[in-house]
Parts: C-alpha cells; structure tokens; sequence
C-alpha cells in the first residue's frame, strides 16, 4: 500500500453525463488500484449509469457547458449532443477506456461497493430488475454515511 | 536509489521498482514479495512470468488489460496481490509501474 492517509473513498454519483459518471468512475477504480477502499451511492440521475436498458446510452452536456466551446443555441440542435458523446466516446476508447457497463464489471470485481439510494429509486418507480446484477444493495442516505466508519474516510459528491 | 535486496546491491527508484530487469531473479522477487507482505505461491510465479511477458512485448499494463487476459480474473488479481495489485504485481515482478489510470 502506498504512503497516502486516505483509506477509504465515498462517492455520490448525482449526475449521468458521461463526464460525471467517468469522473466517479475512474476515482474509484484508481482508489481501488493503490489499496484503498473505495464505494459509489448512486442517486437521483446517477441512477441512469446502472439501469440495464440506459447505461450504454449516456451522454455528453452540450448545453450549458461552456468547455465544450459550442454556443448554447448550437448545442440544443437536434444530433449535436449524439455526435459530441460519439466523438468522446471515440477518444476515450483510444485511451482504453471501457464502455459503463464493462466499467461497472470492472469496478464490482475489484471490490468496490455499489449502493442505489432507497429514495431516489422509489421517486423514479424503479424495481431491482431494472438495474445491474453488480449493485451490492439498496441503502438511505443514513447508511451509507453509516460506511463512513473508519478514519481517513472522504466523501465526494459529482 | 541503491537497496540491498537479496544480499544484493541493486538499483531501484524511488517506489522500490527495479531500473534494471535484467538484475531481477526468484530471490529478489521473494524478497520483494515478503516486503509486501505476501507468500509467492505457484500461482504467483505464473503471474509474475505473464507479467513480465507483457511487459516484454511492450503490451501496457491494465486493471482492463487483466479482465481481457484470460489467464486470470480481476477478483484473483485483487486476492494474489492486495493492496493495489497492479503496483504490487509489478514490483515483484521486476517491471517497471505501469502508468494506466484504469
């Protein structure tokens, strides 16, 4: 194990953009990577990245996202954000980037914690089957600050 | 960096990782291994070998790379090395450590 103090990473995934949910992603898995324990909550639009029939349709912000150095009114056209996310998606495969369901394989085998949020998933009228194999549990946020029970705990919100 | 590994002086850098594959045998990769607080089994060696075999043929180390290997799953990886497997695995192994994010 490395030298670093953190022992343990909490992530709140809010947000399904595919910068959002590769942001989650690659932390956690890179936490796993250098020994440190790491779990993501998945809530409200989070929930998209671990429904069977939505996770490999995520997308890139082309609205509202000044780093995308598009003027808004041009994002908003129909097939702009389809070809943005395309086009990400082709640079992320060049760098070995899995697809979010490989991601979310990858994750589970490495021993990171995937919780739904108990709330979010009632609001949205979700059932078990509509999400992935790998989730570990369905939690409130209580429990899942509850896991926060060891020193060198972060919690991370996106 | 020097260290003496083995009864042998080598040349490591900063995280412990050999410079010098070529210096790199069983002894040094036991010892290494003890360090880490792990008991090379026969399942190990096998992997250190596959290691440094991907390494030879310039193949870029990978949590993603190991799921496609097909010599062994990620959940083995995690439990032959724990820790951070990638970085420990190559330690032993002699190579150098890998840069990948993933």
């Amino acid at each position: 194990m490395g030298k670093t103090k953190v022992k343990k990473m909490l992530f709140i995934l809010s947000k399904a953009t595919i910068e959002n949910v590769y942001a989650a992603f690659v932390m956690a898995n890179g936490a796993r990577m250098e020994g440190i324990e790491s779990e993501i909550f998945f809530t409200f639009f989070g929930l998209e990245a671990i429904q069977k029939k939505k996770l490999e349709h995520l997308h890139v912000a082309t609205v509202g996202n000044p780093a995308m150095h598009m003027p808004t009114m041009l994002g908003g056209l129909p097939g702009v954000e389809a070809l943005a996310t395309k086009m990400m998606k082709k640079e992320m495969e060049k760098l070995d980037m899995p697809p979010v369901g490989e991601f979310l394989e990858i994750l589970s085998d490495s021993g990171c914690k995937l919780w739904g949020c108990k709330l979010a998933i009632d609001m949205f009228h979700l059932n078990k089957e509509d999400l992935i194999d790998e989730l570990d549990g369905i939690l409130t946020i209580g429990d899942f600050y509850s896991r926060a029970d060891e020193d060198g705990t972060h919690l991370l919100f996106i | 960096m020097d260290m003496n590994i083995a009864g042998i002086r080598l040349d490591v850098t900063e995280d412990g990782y050999l410079t010098d594959v070529s210096q790199w045998n069983k002894e040094i990769a036991i010892e290494i291994a003890k360090a880490e607080g792990i008991e090379l089994t026969d399942r190990h060696w096998e992997v250190l070998y596959w290691l440094q075999e991907q390494v030879k043929n310039e193949v870029a180390l990978s949590i993603r790379g190991i799921k496609k290997s097909g010599v062994l799953n990620i959940k083995e990886f995690y439990a032959l090395f724990p820790g951070g497997p990638l970085k420990v695995s190559t330690k032993i192994a002699g190579v150098p450590k890998p840069k990948s994010c993933i």
